[in-house]
């Protein structure tokens, strides 16, 4: 198989799963729909919270929680994306794929194509949301793009764990059931709260948490010029997870094709 | 007695005791009800829990404060879930065997509501349990009973509010607006935080929204006493949302042809 062909397998696919996205409402509205709310609410409810002492300068509670906003979205998008290629091999699609003359890894990476786009949406939607409703991105254009590119970047990375536990178990309850592990990871980390705030056992788990990390390399252009301690903190904890999921994918994938797709 | 009351409170039990077996059968049912909320409980109390700091904050335990919503929040999911189970039944053609029963429509909607308001116990006491591990303050006799009431009441304006929605849409795929209308009504009160230090629009909406009446009520035992002055407003709340919805359900109920 040449590259040129791969290139055009994942193109393909990729659109697929973003159409099949964009149609089905139970696998959209985690992404964009559930996010949304959720970032209204809390700003509007924990507002407040930028008065205590210890907390970040900002301009707004919208400005710091817009990133956990987003990276929140990706996590979800990222299941969704394992939901619905549990359900393609549910439904014998995924076999018809091993039974064309295609690249097996393409068939994975058109997938995980489809998250990244789904992540770039959901950035450039958070954006848009956040600048109507008054946030300021003091980095400008400039760091506006650097969010698009670490969400989108982060999509893949999480979208890999997704793919792995769906070819893992080919069951779309199991992936289903990773939902609640989206808010654990998320609680966990300082998505919508400085740490340095939050209680224990959590505050000191979310110091040491990859996707505070990444939330955080999101975030700082938002609230702050952008740093090369806090880029290279999101970049190295990007590449950490995309390692570990798209390396647990390879493995899964093997071990279905071993056991006869 | 009459015989028709009799037939249809026999009815209403049979529909309960269905709902019942699919707990005892697919106990995996119940987890995600139970599941979400007592995450989301560690989970904000454990990132917001400094809110109670700031000035006007009216309880020093964020756990105290947030452990109704916590409860409403599993009383909805399950409520919620008796509507993705009707729109499973409408899909899978069970349902139109019931339509074809003697029993009148509203019979048949009392029992669906009735195993949610059941069923939503389950959640509650699960995260009561969590709770009081963590240090919710004892709320009393008199703040657990009005939990209680209001945990049922939440379990029955969400299984209508999900069988409404069924009975239009006739498909699971309706589940994420079942879900989200019991996560909007919820939220968008004094959950976070007492009224005074909600912002924004959220400040204008907890203000108006029936259900920061039905909070109010079921947190007062959680954060101080109980008093009948804090007590009727989220009654007379709930018993309007419930009129409101179940005129809703029965209308649907009855435009369903079989």
């Amino acid at each position: 198989m040449s590259l040129a062909a791969d290139l055009r397998v994942i193109w393909a696919l990729g659109g697929r799963a973003v159409k099949q996205t964009m149609r089905r409402p139970q696998l959209f509205a985690p992404i964009i729909v559930f996010p949304t709310l959720l970032l209204a609410i809390q700003t509007g409810g924990a507002g407040r919270g930028v008065d205590l002492p210890g907390f970040p300068q900002v301009n707004g509670f919208l400005d710091f929680i817009l990133a956990g906003a987003m990276i929140q979205s990706t996590l979800l998008a990222a299941n969704s994306g394992g939901i619905a290629l549990a359900v393609d091999i549910e439904m014998g699609f995924t076999d018809r794929l091993l039974a064309a003359p295609i690249s097996r890894y393409a068939m994975v990476l058109g997938r995980l194509a489809g998250t990244a786009v789904l992540g770039a949406f959901s950035a450039i939607w958070f954006i848009v949301i956040g600048l109507i409703f008054g946030a300021q991105i003091d980095e400008g254009v400039p760091g506006a793009m650097v969010m698009i590119i670490f969400v989108t970047l982060s999509a893949v990375a999480f979208g890999g764990i997704g793919a792995a536990v769906a070819l893992r178990t080919g069951k779309a309850s199991v992936v289903q059931g990773l939902f609640p592990l989206v808010f654990v990871i998320l609680f966990l980390s300082s998505a919508f709260f400085p740490a340095n705030l939050m209680l224990e056992p959590a505050a000191t788990v979310a110091q040491y948490n990859p996707i505070s990390f990444i939330v955080e390399g999101v975030r700082d252009p938002v609230i702050s010029s952008l740093s090369l301690n806090a880029f290279a903190k999101a970049i190295g904890s990007i590449a950490l997870v995309g390692a570990i999921s798209v390396g647990l994918s390879a493995f899964a994938l093997r071990q279905r094709l071993r056991m006869g797709g | 007695m009459s015989v028709g009351w009799r037939a249809d409170i026999e009815m209403i039990a049979a529909l309960v005791r269905r709902a019942a077996n699919e707990l005892l059968r697919v106990p995996g049912a119940a987890i995600p009800g139970v599941l979400a909320p007592t995450i989301f409980f560690l989970g904000l109390t454990s990132v917001f829990g400094h809110l109670t700091l700031l000035p006007g904050f009216d309880s020093s335990s964020y756990q105290s404060f947030l452990i109704p919503i916590s409860l409403m929040q599993g009383a909805g999911f399950t409520g919620a879930a008796t509507g993705v189970n009707l729109a499973r039944d409408i899909e899978q053609g069970w349902f139109d065997r019931l339509l074809v029963s003697p029993a009148p429509r509203s019979v048949l909607l009392a029992g669906l509501v009735i195993s949610a308001s059941l069923r939503s116990l389950i959640p509650a006491a699960v995260l009561l349990v969590v709770g009081f591990a963590l240090g919710v303050s004892w709320p009393g006799v008199g703040g657990l009973v009005m939990a209680v009431v209001i945990v049922m009441g939440m379990g029955t304006l969400a299984a209508l509010w999900g069988c409404a929605l069924a009975l239009k849409f006739r498909s699971q795929s309706a589940a994420p607006l079942m879900q989200a209308g019991m996560f909007v009504l919820i939220l968008t009160t004094t959950a976070y935080a007492p009224l005074a230090l909600l912002t924004g629009w959220l400040h204008t909406v907890a203000k108006y929204n029936p259900a920061t009446q039905i909070v109010e009520s079921a947190r007062q035992g959680f954060v101080g006493g109980v008093s009948w002055g804090d007590t009727w407003p989220g009654l007379l709340a709930l018993a309007a949302l419930m009129a409101v919805l179940a005129a809703f359900a029965l209308r649907g109920m009855r435009r369903t042809a079989y």
